[in-house]
């Protein structure tokens, strides 16, 4: 058994990151043996996080982890960036915000994909999206 | 980096296959490309009546990619044309309805060859309306 756990770390800065990271998670999340939905599911959901980014403060960071407990294993992946932040991050997530380029869709239809999601965010010092998938 | 996507004409229809990990910058130029070809071939007396969309090599279709082919639905709609949507994976197809995204303005079809069957009955009621 290979314990050494995933923990990998990549930049958003360019447009062709998306495409990259989508890219990584794909690779992993087949790794960890998540089937072909699921893979699915996570690819487009940290497309969906690495593009709110890129799109509304233009640099980030996303980290990918593998996570266990005793009885399952999953993918984290976290989302951050040092933007200005979301102001009502409630407005935000039921829609109100979205906007041309849909923030509130992509983080609603997120939140749908994911077994857990988890939103914080701080005016002027950035946002910070936490999301877990579990292996069936 | 953005690559470019063919856009294959047949009598009066458009043909556009997905490319594999297709970046934000080359799906909106073939928005761009697609309408204008629309546009073009119109004034030089072929009408354009469909766009085929095929999707087979697609393993992922987000917020962004979905909103995209609705755009260019609608915006062929404006110019009379048709548009169908073509190999959807199981797992993507899943994904989209999971997150509440729906392709509006697209017809879907099973293979490329319903998707002209789709097409040419379209095509054919618009033709029976002006009559």
């Amino acid at each position: 058994m290979n314990n050494q756990r995933i923990f990998e770390k990549y930049t958003i800065d360019i447009e062709f990151d998306l495409v990259k990271i989508r890219q990584v998670v794909r690779k992993i999340s087949k790794e960890l043996q998540f089937d072909i939905v699921d893979q699915t599911k996570l690819v487009t959901a940290v497309s969906e996080l690495a593009r709110n980014v890129f799109d509304y403060v233009g640099k980030g960071e996303v980290i990918v982890e593998e996570v266990r407990d005793s009885l399952k294993i999953g993918l984290k992946i976290t989302v951050i960036d040092n933007g200005p932040g979301i102001i009502d991050i409630d407005r935000a997530m039921m829609g109100e915000f979205s906007t041309s380029k849909g923030l509130g869709k992509g983080l609603i239809g997120t939140k749908k994909l994911m077994d857990k999601f988890s939103i914080q965010s701080e005016i002027g010092k950035g946002t910070e999206v936490v999301i877990v998938k579990w292996v069936n | 980096m953005s690559q470019r996507i063919p856009i294959i004409k047949i009598r009066e229809n458009l043909i556009v296959t997905f490319i594999s990990d297709i970046d934000d910058l080359t799906a909106l130029k073939l928005q761009k490309e697609l309408t204008q070809k629309i546009h073009e071939e119109n004034i030089s007396g072929v009408k354009i009546t469909g766009v085929l969309l095929d999707l087979t090599i697609l393993d992922m279709v987000d917020s962004f990619l979905g909103r995209l082919i609705s755009n260019i639905a609608q915006s062929a709609a404006t110019m009379n044309a048709n548009t169908v949507v073509v190999g959807i994976r199981p797992a993507v197809a899943i994904t989209l309805v999971e997150m509440g995204l729906q392709l509006k303005g697209a017809y879907t079809a099973l293979n490329v060859e319903h998707a002209f069957e789709i097409l040419d009955d379209l095509k054919a009621e618009s033709e029976e309306i002006v009559e």
